[in-house]
């Protein structure tokens, strides 16, 4: 029988199934952060269990951290401390592979997952987090968890899960100049609204997604959680092999030649059954920036504020208290839209690829907002962004340059939005209050905050690159 | 975990769609190492000013609704982050079940692993349903898991789906820790096996 990307490495990691169709599903890899972890240790430890593959299991303090330069002098905040300490301590007692805050290669821990070259190919991988799908871009079945599951995940190094659909996002064609991963993937959410990947599994592909680098096959596939799936996957190829190739964790020698045999078949067949399709084609991608307060609320950036009255069922209602939030009006052009910050950074837009577009808008100009900040994904993309020059190149213009960390994308820290303050962000959610109480955020892509950054408004892209520099 | 009894209570409407965890739970409070106390925290933003008083017409904030067990809300109730906080909120303010014409998938899962039972109609009875919880102490629901049931308060009796498993445990109060365990031998030899296929992992 034909069998997609997904039903491959599904079956490649079923321990059990019991007659109704419930599976026990093995984990390759268990990435914990200091959040959605301690409640879960602690019942480890209520009931006398230990972890049991701490060598699979991989941990960074991520949301609370400060990412002021001052930060190696302690969190100020106590709950803060006391949850990155627990972190600390629960790493040191389960022996579990760990990178403290005062570690290089400390950061986002889906930044770090890759870059250290945990994530594989085919392998199973979860985090109490719902942007682990961030790891599907190198066709790994990864998923977000709950603190219950991350107990279960560590005690037992499975998951009790059953089958979700499987649903193919074609992209076809380029996309053309100006338009990014980010733009893709608020697209695809825009077509298919928050809850229309809700039971399946999503696989994107074609061409505009092959020409798609490793760092933004991460940007699309971080979001699919934001369209509903319990995962997004993009099938591995030779930039996936290549990106992988001498990362620390990566295997090497005779066990790198087995393994990228077993990866080469990682692809769906061609005649697998899909549940659902949906295709864009690349060349209609805009440049887009969402509007609302959920992330399908996204359009292209030459449109205007939608009128609620558009809209059908509870969307209607939904949008009139959107746009009450965001302080917005109908018929309201995007581009007319001023902001009062820029925050660049996040599992979905803060590794050195996004940097680097940022920095191209940037370069040798000043920002017309009252703040803005570059927070990098992990320590190692900020020390390459400050070897490359990019850090200099944010610093002239006028953002802040920060450590790494998750920041003003969920604003646990201290970085984070005022009442009305309204911020152009490339992070993932623009919930109500999500980057602080009354705090309103658009999201877009890295060269975008960039531009909005120099001009103080939600700006089109194409507009700063037709400048002569 | 307890087990899930039947259930007859008050029904608080929330129809507002994409109820989102950010709601639900706001961060400021995933800092605490406890899953315990959260819910006088649930939904703070729209429950509370920003100094701490309360907003009267936030729905569970009027005297009908402090007690209510049962929450009837919009689509794609509880998308967004996977924190597990949102549930405990709710439980520890008192939810058992939330109806809805859909839930995001974390959170629905979540919702069990706490004795809470989420559950999917479709709109028609999801709006019969808004209607009775609109009433308030007037118009309660029972919610029967055995015979999967909810019951309008006007006698309709609306049938729902829910996976065999997630039922058995629920009904029993079972721990999947426990009941994985169990199976600790399929477990070794799974390792022993991935071990020789794919040793790299």
């Amino acid at each position: 029988m034909p069998k997609t990307l997904y039903d491959k490495i599904w079956d490649a990691h079923v321990v059990h199934e019991d007659d109704n169709g419930t599976c026990l599903l093995y984990i390759d890899r268990h990435l914990v952060h200091e959040v959605t972890s301690p409640q879960a240790f602690e019942g480890l430890r209520m009931t006398g269990r230990r972890v049991r593959a701490p060598e699979k299991t991989i941990a960074v303090p991520d949301h609370n951290v400060p990412t002021t330069p001052d930060r190696a002098q302690g969190i100020e905040n106590e709950e803060s401390r006391i949850q990155v300490e627990a972190l600390d301590q629960n790493a040191r007692e389960f022996g579990v592979n760990y990178y403290p805050v005062s570690d290089i290669r400390q950061g986002i821990v889906h930044i770090v997952g890759p870059e250290q070259g945990w994530t594989l190919p085919g392998m199973t991988v979860v985090c109490g987090d719902s942007h682990t799908a961030t790891h599907g871009a190198f066709g790994a079945l990864a998923h977000g968890i709950g603190t219950s599951e991350v107990e279960h995940v560590l005690a037992t190094q499975t998951l009790i899960q059953k089958k979700s659909k499987n649903m193919k996002v074609e992209i076809t064609g380029s996309l053309r100049p100006g338009v990014t991963a980010k733009d893709i993937t608020l697209s695809v959410i825009g077509a298919t609204g928050t809850a229309g990947g809700t039971g399946y599994v999503i696989e994107y592909c074609g061409q505009a997604i092959e020409e798609l680098s490793m760092e933004g096959r991460m940007t699309v596939c971080n979001m699919a959680i934001e369209g509903g799936a319990r995962a997004g996957l993009i099938a591995p190829d030779e930039k996936t092999f290549q990106y992988v190739q001498g990362r620390p964790h990566a295997p090497k020698g005779a066990q790198w030649d087995a393994a990228l045999a077993w990866w080469k078949t990682l692809k769906s067949d061609p005649d697998a059954v899909w549940d659902k399709v949906v295709t864009l084609r690349g060349e209609d991608i805009a440049p887009v920036v969402t509007w609302g307060t959920s992330p399908e609320d996204v359009l292209p950036i030459t449109a205007t504020v939608p009128d609620p009255e558009s809209f059908t069922g509870g969307k209607v209602e939904a949008a009139r208290r959107a746009l009450d939030y965001m302080g917005l009006t109908p018929g309201q052009k995007l581009t007319d839209i001023e902001i009062d910050t820029v925050f660049i950074g996040s599992c979905t837009n803060g590794r050195i690829e996004d940097l680097r577009a940022a920095a191209a808008v940037l370069k040798g100009k000043k920002i017309a907002v009252k703040r803005a900040m570059v927070v990098p994904g992990s320590g190692l993309v900020r020390a390459q962004a400050e070897e490359e020059g990019l850090a200099q190149i944010f610093i002239d213009a006028g953002f802040e340059w920060r450590l790494a960390g998750c920041s003003m994308c969920l604003a646990m820290n201290p970085d984070q939005l005022s009442p009305g303050e309204r911020c152009a962000a490339t992070s993932n959610r623009n919930f109500e209050g999500r980057q602080g109480r009354g705090g309103r955020t658009h999201l877009m892509s890295p060269a975008m905050a960039a531009a909005a950054a120099l001009t103080g408004r939600l700006t089109d892209i194409r507009e700063v690159m037709a400048e002569p520099a | 975990m307890e087990k899930f009894t039947p259930l007859t209570g008050i029904s608080a409407p929330m129809p507002l769609v994409n109820i989102d965890t950010d709601m639900i739970i706001p961060k400021q409070f995933l800092k605490t190492i406890q899953r315990s106390g959260l819910g006088k925290n649930l939904f703070d933003e729209m429950r509370y000013t920003q100094d701490g008083r309360e907003i009267p017409e936030f729905v569970l904030n009027q005297p009908a609704y402090r007690n209510a067990q049962i929450l009837i809300a919009g689509d794609n109730f509880g998308c967004g982050s996977s924190r597990e906080h949102a549930p405990w909120a709710l439980a520890d303010f008192g939810i058992k079940v939330i109806i809805s014409t859909s839930f995001a998938d974390i959170f629905y899962g979540n919702c069990f692993k706490n004795g809470m039972l989420p559950i999917v109609l479709p709109q028609d009875q999801v709006d019969i349903l808004m209607e009775d919880a609109r009433k308030g102490e007037n118009a309660r629901i029972a919610i029967d898991l055995e015979s999967q049931t909810v019951t309008s308060a006007d006698g309709q009796v609306f049938t729902f789906e829910i996976d065999a498993f997630k039922k058995h445990c629920l009904l029993n109060g079972l721990d999947d820790i426990a009941l994985t365990l169990e199976k600790v031998s399929a477990i070794d030899s799974f390792e022993t096996m991935a071990a020789q296929a794919r040793p790299w992992v």
